[in-house]
């Protein structure tokens, strides 16, 4: 019980994937603007990263290391996440149309969100067992929303301000995120 | 497009005007990610620039060939190859760097940059653009994120390449080298470019009209 609930702070908090590890700044940056859209990417992300820690885990037990093919991890993880996105996609628009209409636009934009690469290597690399990796995926997933949900909101209230006319935009919201990172440091060393 | 487009002005226009980081904002991740030192941006600048180039070539080859419905898988399948090739070349010739830059290699496959040329030039245009449209992108690229990164290592470490650059009583910002410096820098570069890029803009607008 002790790996799970270091795995759930430290995700969370210490190693967010966001703040403390610069993974996932694309979508971060890219779906800030307003708090619906960022809540709908937050879940479409959430859902797509717990399944891919899985099928990937799975993937590298039973193909990758019985073949000796550790070298095509890259290409195999990839091409999982780009197959699971596309699943998802459909079943998706089968067994919940409102569903569907809700995270539909986010599904082909999480292929190439390096946060679900990035955590199936990190699974791969840190040794976890199959609950422990999807606990992983799950819990980066929960981080991610999480700076993206705070993030959002920060930019919803930004939008109403008086901002200099050079900070408008990237620039602003760039800024506003290192000072969210400042905080963000202030919880390592927690464990 | 209406202008007609050779080999060195598809070059310069990845290069400057629509450079990557600073103009499309894209390739955020290892531009935040790997800036911490100046060495480092340059080796992160030149594996994207030959993943670019490479797959670049590659796709607007195979472009007659891909049907346009799995044009998506096809474009990762040849760009995850390219970077598998570039990771294990770099582990067996440059193993430092390799060890310093982690998993930002393998994630070189997700980089939109990389994504996105595929899909809005080399699919619809011929191969020797291409290859200057990769090269145009990936050396913009490189020239930003390693300009980012040398002013990281600079004021966070006193050093640019492993080099004493500040005066001996310099007490180095160790929060540059952290995530926050790496937003922070990123957005005043970003206010400066811009900057520059309106008294550009204004300067060739007052040309105009005289």
């Amino acid at each position: 019980m002790n790996t799970y609930f270091v795995i759930l702070v430290s995700s969370l908090l210490m190693n967010n994937f966001v703040m403390n590890k610069f993974l996932g700044i694309c979508p971060f940056l890219g779906v800030s603007k307003r708090f619906e859209t960022a809540t709908g990417m937050g879940m479409a992300v959430t859902f797509v990263m717990t399944l891919a820690s899985f099928v990937t885990w799975l993937v590298n037990e039973f193909l990758l290391i019985p073949f000796k093919l550790q070298y095509m991890q890259t290409i195999a993880y990839i091409l999982v996440i780009a197959v699971l996105v596309q699943i998802v996609e459909m079943a998706l628009k089968k067994v919940s149309p409102s569903l569907y209409q809700a995270l539909g636009v986010y599904l082909p934009l999480i292929t190439t969100n390096c946060a679900v690469l990035g955590v199936a290597i990190l699974n791969t690399d840190s040794g976890y067992n199959l609950p422990e990796s999807t606990f992983n995926g799950f819990c980066a997933a929960l981080g991610f929303t999480m700076s993206l949900l705070l993030f959002a909101a920060i930019r919803e209230k930004l939008a109403l301000a008086k901002m200099p006319k050079w900070m408008d935009g990237f620039p602003g919201a760039l800024i506003t995120a290192g000072l969210m990172a400042v905080a963000f440091q202030g919880f390592g060393g927690l464990i | 497009m209406a202008k007609k487009q050779n080999f060195i002005s598809v070059f310069f226009n990845g290069l400057i005007v629509e450079n990557p980081v600073f103009g499309l904002m894209l390739g955020m991740c290892p531009t935040l990610g790997i800036t911490t030192a100046a060495s480092n941006g340059i080796g992160m600048g030149l594996a994207t620039t030959a993943v670019l180039v490479c797959a670049n070539l590659l796709i607007s080859l195979l472009r007659n060939f891909i049907p346009e419905k799995v044009r998506i898988p096809s474009f990762i399948v040849i760009i995850a190859s390219f970077v598998t090739m570039i990771d294990l070349f770099m582990k067996a010739y440059l193993p430092a760097l390799s060890s310093s830059l982690g998993m930002y290699i393998p994630l070189i496959v997700v980089n939109c940059i990389i994504f996105a040329r595929a899909e809005s030039f080399a699919f619809k245009n011929p191969p020797l653009l291409s290859i200057a449209d990769g090269l145009g992108m990936g050396l913009g690229f490189t020239f930003a994120i390693t300009l980012l990164s040398i002013i990281r290592e600079a004021l966070g470490a006193g050093t640019i390449f492993g080099m004493n650059v500040m005066p001996a009583s310099y007490q180095p910002m160790a929060i540059m080298v952290q995530v926050p410096g790496g937003f922070v820098t990123l957005g005043l570069l970003l206010i400066a470019v811009n900057g520059i890029r309106k008294l550009i803009e204004k300067k060739s607008a007052r040309k105009e009209a005289a």
